[in-house]
């Protein structure tokens, strides 16, 4: 049977699936495994993917509302390997499918996972508008620093100097900073991690799902295949450091200056320019008005003044001035 | 205005009333004049007064400024076209008497203001009217509103002349200008009253509608085009779209902003054309059937987008108001150029649906239309209107709202453990379920624009790539054989059989109407649904000698548009010629007739 979802007294249709009855058993990560994994051995983007089970795993998100949404790219197969509703897009534009599916189904926490290429190059655009927009969903950016699946060309995050098929003699175009990017574009939060470190990257997403608004995730994600080595300094195993930002915690306390206030725009930026590997964490969160929720707003305001007439009767009224 | 005598007398004191069916009036400026309110109201008035109507406008290609004009043609009958010659010339200035003076028909009346103009007065084949609209404007108002206001003036003057019912027309004007203020409004009457006041009698003539008998008694609705189709998919149940702003189909993407929230609905503004048909795609992934409307430039955006919903069967309404191409083209001017990139447009095999309106009226149910064609066979239906379409205002009957409005529910119908999201069914449509829809064994789909298997999976086994290709374009034969074939106007078997297609459709009828009227009768055919096509088109096109597709659009390499290359491709048929052209305006009714004639030798 069809569930509709239509409020007969407001005559606005109410977009949200139905609570499944009674309490479905817990889920385990295990269970949200798909398709296997296509991706290399040793690829950092089997460690986004397991801490995405695990997120869900702890948060117990209805399994049937589990929706995520990818582009093209190596990181844009996650779907596939997720047991949940799904999809595909295509390059760069997952961000304004996501924007679309987000506004028309607020009962979804929408993740979008993409990577350098697709978020930053082909899909930078539209990262930049639903970032100001503050449209609701989690973006996790799998950055590997190249082209992994059209093997090995130059990405926007790409070194100078960085050797590829493109640049066979190395990168001679400055990399995008992301961080600076993303707080510039007026993203409300984005934090930055490393797959390096899986009990951030899991922290990092935590709290990307409970703010309201345009979250991003910066994830280091290496490709053992064209780009090995590429984050050896954010890696201690690997000789090199992974410096967590501390957070003020209003303290009084005279270390408390020194902290980080996320919700300082100047220092974010500041600590956005810091060299490689730099800084990992939460660089910058505010508070502001979700566009869902302005919408909503808007919705609200609106069908208060037609008297939330039905739409039958809204539409009536205005042929009634077109005769 | 056909029972117009052709009195060129100007000496008469007491004006006598013509009866008349048909009226051409065309008000020639600036931009700034306000002609267009003028032109509306009248075409509104029209409506309320039961008479058919159909304007035709031009606005500068410049931002403010420059020369524009307001057409309208009244008639007491079905109004087909625009009209080819006009009655009633209004001249503002000399450059709106030199440019316009060629469309007066002989015997046509030409008012023009003398403070501004200085005809040619030797010239014995029109009634001269001066009238001081300026002077006399400013006079009524009072001298500070300096000229603004001679439209209203000239209101006045056309009510009169045409004897117009001016308590219903004064009603009208109070409900335009409701939201104006008091002296502006005062301001706006006395301007009326003073042009309903002029002193006519030197005309000789006026003339009264013979009431219209055609007319059922519905109420008649005068929009134009873009408004009908926005509220078309508003009744459709649509409450999700997205667009970025593009001449000629803005007005649509204004309308959804300011109407969908009344309906719950969102209209999301987007950074590009781009993110515009993916954010609907986005929406209608999310359950209800979104829509993102634009013009060529941008449909030629959105192309790989829209292969994605062909690709992954996702149901989308995508509005293409045409305009004259290619590149920048002509943004303001209509064309019927945009057939092949609505059918063709993007890489791979890319079945998807293609309807055309005819006219306004049309413009509203094949909006409906094409929301219920997605969601009936889930891929992408293209609605190909077009600048002409879009902005003139006609008047249709009222819909019946109470059967056509409706809401669209989301289906979270729980699949079983056999669902397949991309099952290889006998119909080949899919049912996606919404995401929140539950599944058992919790086996869910992936929505994918990478060729995939049966349940939604990438595969590596090139049959899936044959056996979807199938099914994605048998859903689409399975609605050609459904299609209604359409009707032939004019006898059904002959010389010369015209097809159209779009807002070619009422020139070529009103060109069918004429030449049966003349004894030489033609034949058309007006086909809404462009792909796939409906059946029966070969039989009809048997019983004549030759056919001829009307379009506004180039006769290409080998002598034939855009749509009769379909046609002969179709159905391999040497005598498909076309009647091309590419001047931005719509056919005129000679035009079509002398092409046929041309063709004939």
């Amino acid at each position: 049977m069809s569930e509709t979802t239509n409020n007969p007294t407001s005559g606005a249709a109410v977009v949200a699936a139905p609570t499944q009855p009674g309490q479905p058993a817990p889920y385990k990560k295990v269970d949200l495994k798909s398709d296997r994994p296509t991706w290399c051995p040793g690829c950092g983007d089997f460690t986004v993917l397991d801490l995405y089970f695990r997120l869900c795993e702890r948060r117990q998100i209805a399994r049937e509302k589990i929706t995520t949404v990818s582009g093209i790219g190596c990181s844009s197969r996650f779907p596939y390997f997720v047991q949940a509703h799904g999809v595909h897009f295509i390059h760069g534009r997952a961000v304004a499918f996501a924007s679309g599916l987000s506004l028309s189904r607020p009962d979804l926490h929408v993740f979008v996972f993409s990577g350098d290429g697709d978020a930053y190059s082909i899909g930078g655009n539209h990262l930049e508008h639903a970032a100001r927009k503050n449209i609701h969903m989690t973006l996790v950016v799998m950055d590997n620093n190249v082209y992994g699946l059209t093997k090995k060309q130059t990405s926007p995050t790409s070194p100078i100097g960085f050797k590829s098929k493109t640049d066979p003699t190395g990168a001679v175009d400055r990399p995008t900073n992301p961080m600076k990017k993303l707080i510039a574009a007026g993203a409300t939060f984005v934090a930055r991690t490393s797959h390096s470190n899986p009990q951030h990257v899991l922290q990092m997403m935590e709290r990307a799902m409970d703010h309201r608004g345009f979250s991003v995730i910066e994830c280091l994600s290496e490709c053992v295949e064209f780009y090995p080595g590429a984050f050896d300094a954010a890696n201690p195993r690997k000789g090199g450091q992974f410096t967590v930002i501390e957070e003020k915690k209003n303290d009084g306390t005279p270390e408390d200056e020194k902290r980080h206030d996320p919700s300082d725009e100047a220092a974010a930026y500041k600590l956005a320019t810091l060299p490689f590997p730099g800084v990992f964490g939460v660089f910058y969160e505010v508070k502001q008005p979700a566009k869902n929720d302005r919408e909503q707003q808007l919705i609200d305001a609106t069908r208060a003044a037609v008297g939330n007439a039905p739409p039958l009767a809204c539409l009536q009224k205005t042929f009634a001035r077109l005769k | 205005m056909s029972n117009m005598s052709d009195s060129n007398s100007g000496a008469a004191v007491t004006a006598k009333v013509v009866p008349i069916k048909d009226a051409v009036i065309r008000i020639a400026g600036n931009s700034q004049d306000g002609i267009q309110t003028v032109g509306e109201l009248l075409a509104r008035f029209s409506g309320r007064s039961a008479q058919e109507v159909m304007s035709y406008m031009t606005i500068p290609a410049t931002i403010s400024g420059g020369p524009s004009i307001y057409q309208v043609r009244i008639g007491s009958g079905e109004v087909l076209s625009v009209g080819d010659e006009v009655d009633v010339l209004v001249a503002f200035y000399q450059h709106s008497y030199e440019k316009h003076l060629g469309a007066l028909r002989n015997g046509g009346v030409l008012i023009y203001d003398p403070d501004q103009v200085k005809p040619n007065l030797d010239d014995k084949r029109f009634t001269y009217v001066g009238v001081p609209m300026t002077s006399l404007t400013i006079e009524a108002i009072g001298g500070k509103g300096r000229d603004k206001g001679k439209n209203m003036f000239l209101l006045g003057l056309i009510a009169r002349m045409f004897d117009l019912d001016t308590v219903k027309l004064e009603t009208m004007l109070k409900d335009w200008g409701a939201k104006r203020d008091a002296s502006t409004m005062e301001a706006t009457f006395n301007a009326f009253r003073a042009g309903y006041g002029f002193d006519i009698g030197r005309m000789g003539q006026n003339f009264k509608f013979i009431p219209n008998e055609q007319r059922s008694g519905r109420p008649l609705m005068v929009m134009a085009g873009n408004q009908a189709m926005a509220y078309g998919l508003i009744a459709a149940g649509v409450r999700f779209g997205a667009a970025y702003p593009i001449t000629p189909s803005s007005q649509i993407m204004e309308i959804l902003r300011a109407e969908l929230p009344k309906y719950g609905g969102i209209f999301l503004q987007c950074e590009d054309e781009i993110a515009s048909v993916c954010a609907a795609i986005g929406a209608s992934y999310g359950g209800r059937v979104a829509v993102t409307s634009t013009s060529g430039p941008g449909l030629a955006l959105k192309t790989e987008a829209i292969g994605w919903a062909v690709m992954a069967e996702i149901p989308l309404v995508v509005i293409d108001v045409q305009r004259g191409g290619p590149s920048t083209g002509l943004p303001t001017k209509m064309e019927q150029s945009d057939l092949n990139i609505a059918i063709f447009g993007g890489h791979g095999d890319c079945p998807r649906i293609v309807i055309a309106p005819a006219d306004v009226e049309d413009a509203f149910y094949s909006s409906i239309e094409a929301v219920d064609l997605a969601r009936q066979y889930s891929c992408p239906v293209i609605v190909l209107s077009d600048q002409a379409i879009g902005f003139r205002v006609e008047a249709f009957e009222e819909p019946d709202l109470a059967k056509i409005v409706r809401e669209l529910p989301i289906d979270f119908t729980p699949r079983g453990a056999e669902f397949k999201p991309y099952e290889d069914t006998v119909d080949g449509i899919p049912h996606h379920p919404a995401p929140g829809t539950p599944i058992a064994n919790n086996n869910f789909p992936i929505l994918t624009g990478l060729e995939h298997n049966e349940a939604g999976h990438p595969g590596e086994d090139p049959r899936y790539h044959v056996v979807m290709t199938a099914k994605r374009r048998r859903k689409l034969q399975k609605l050609g054989e459904k299609l209604p074939t359409p009707k032939v106007f004019g006898p059904a078997e002959g010389e010369t059989l015209l097809v159209s297609w779009g807002s070619a459709y009422g020139p070529t009828r009103e060109a069918v109407e004429k030449s049966v009227a003349d004894g030489q009768p033609l034949s058309a055919l007006c086909i809404r649904y462009l792909n796939p096509l409906p059946p029966g088109l070969d039989k009809i096109f048997e019983r004549f000698k030759r056919i001829l597709v009307v379009e506004n659009n180039d006769s290409g390499l080998y002598g034939y548009g855009q749509f009769a290359a379909l046609l002969r491709s179709r159905f391999g048929d040497p005598r498909i010629g076309g009647i091309n052209k590419t001047d931005g305006l719509s056919f005129k009714v000679r035009e079509i007739l002398e092409a046929v004639r041309a063709q004939a030798r």
